[in-house]
């Protein structure tokens, strides 16, 4: 489903990201760990272009990003994001923050979209909140009216940058919630995450990226209770 | 120092006429101005080069430029490039528009620029072209934020429209000067035209400042 070969990312003359080979498969659940600064948020948000790579080839679903907007507006379409802060639009309602791409960009019928909205709303647990603004709602709800908007697009690959991070303890662990329902459900998933027990239960496979390179990755087993390499083990020895 | 109300009380219809010629002027110079000031302003952000350029030009020529030199410049540019005599009207509304589309274009950059990056990466991860996120996403937001600057930029612009009077134009001011020719009562008639100037733009004032609550109340919800 994602294909890359060969990224690398510069910010200036610092060099992030180095070389990655990465190949993730339909259904899949990747799971991105690893120390603040070393890049994983990048690398996420090199899949749909949000940053351009500084070199290296991204596919998603047999479409290869460049940095034409002709080709990056129609695979977004197929890629759904979920941000750190949310970044609801603030001068919408929560049912058209979920309408709006449906009925702008996927030209559906503003009743289609409006029930397709309701039924995901019901499913994050927020069909009572359809005329709510953003602001009125709490972080942890935010962010699941953020991940029904991206639903909203039928996205083939979900990415979560940091998706709990900016979030209260409490609240965290409902958006969790929803996102377990969506590996259930077979969804290809990116993660960025700092939820170690999170990643270790939704993971297929978990990634150690430190050093602008995948470091270790392997089942959350293997990461998670024998971890090979001395930076991953030195990692996971701070946090646990 | 007598002051003569009769000839004030005679005076005033002409005035108020005059003054409801300036608010229309205004009124549609403004509309002008947001038209080209939030394409500029839009362009001024794009990652076009040569789109921020011009408008960088636009900007910065109508700004650094007397509008009073301005006004003389499109009076006798606009028949050499029509063709034929303008209406004062349409002379002053071109004027005064393009002179405010400079100050609003600044006004929506900042507005523009003012809004959370965020917005625009949640726009385009959408699947939204750059323009279509202004237009949906980011617009619509800083066109709230900018109420309060575009109000004033209303009321500089109320009174700058006095210039206007130099092509013969028969608003507020050329109204005023015109009946002291007749009539020599020039501390009755400017202190006239003072009063209806200052009752016009405190009524700006009021609207912008309930236009404010009223976006205010919007933000909390």
């Amino acid at each position: 489903m994602i294909h890359i070969e060969k990224l690398s990312k510069s910010f200036g003359s610092l060099e992030v990201l180095k070389d990655i080979d990465l190949h993730i498969n339909k259904g899949e659940v990747v799971v991105f760990i690893g120390p603040s600064g070393c890049g994983k948020s990048t690398f996420l948000r090199c899949m749909n272009y949000l940053e351009t790579p500084t070199s290296g080839k991204v596919t998603v679903d047999g479409c290869e990003l460049s940095d034409k907007d002709e080709v990056l507006n129609k695979a977004r379409i197929n890629i759904g994001m979920v941000f750190q802060r949310f970044n609801l639009f603030p001068h919408l309602t929560v049912l058209e923050n979920i309408t709006l791409g449906p009925i702008k960009l996927l030209k559906m019928e503003k009743d289609a979209a409006e029930a397709k909205a309701m039924k995901l709303l019901e499913r994050v647990g927020l069909a009572d909140k359809r005329d709510a603004y953003p602001k009125q709602l709490s972080g942890g709800q935010q962010q699941r009216v953020a991940i029904a908007r991206s639903l909203a697009m039928n996205p083939k690959v979900m990415l979560f940058d940091e998706p709990t991070s900016a979030l209260d303890p409490e609240m965290v662990g409902e958006v969790l919630d929803v996102m377990k329902g969506l590996a259930a459900e077979g969804m290809t998933m990116v993660i960025v995450t700092h939820q170690m027990e999170f990643a270790r239960e939704v993971a297929d496979r978990v990634l150690f990226i430190a050093d602008k390179k995948i470091c270790e990755e392997g089942t959350p087993e293997q990461i998670f209770d024998h971890p090979r390499e001395a930076r991953t083990q030195d990692f996971l020895s701070k946090i646990m | 120092m007598d002051f003569d109300f009769d000839l004030v009380a005679r005076a005033l219809p002409l005035l108020i006429a005059g003054a409801g010629i300036t608010v229309k002027i205004t009124v549609m110079s403004v509309a002008l101005g947001i038209a080209i000031g939030l394409v500029a302003g839009v362009a001024r952000v794009s990652r076009v080069k040569a789109l921020q350029m011009l408008t960088a030009c636009y900007v910065n020529f109508f700004r650094g430029t007397p509008l009073l030199v301005q006004i003389f410049i499109i009076y006798f540019l606009l028949p050499l490039i029509t063709g034929q005599r303008m209406e004062p009207m349409v002379v002053a509304i071109t004027a005064c528009g393009i002179n405010s589309g400079a100050y609003i274009a600044e006004i929506f950059r900042a507005g523009i620029q003012s809004i959370d990056a965020g917005q625009m990466e949640a726009g385009r991860s959408l699947g939204f072209s750059w323009l279509e996120t202004m237009r949906y996403i980011i617009v619509p937001q800083a066109f709230k934020r900018v109420v309060p600057p575009l109000g004033n930029e209303f009321i500089a612009l109320l009174k700058d429209s006095s210039l206007v009077s130099v092509i013969g134009f028969e608003e507020l001011t050329r109204r005023g000067q015109l009946i002291i020719a007749r009539t020599y009562a020039s501390f009755e008639i400017w202190t006239c035209v003072a009063l209806i100037y200052l009752a016009m733009t405190m009524l700006i004032s009021q609207l912008v400042a309930y236009l404010e609550r009223r976006y205010a109340l919007d933000d909390t919800h």
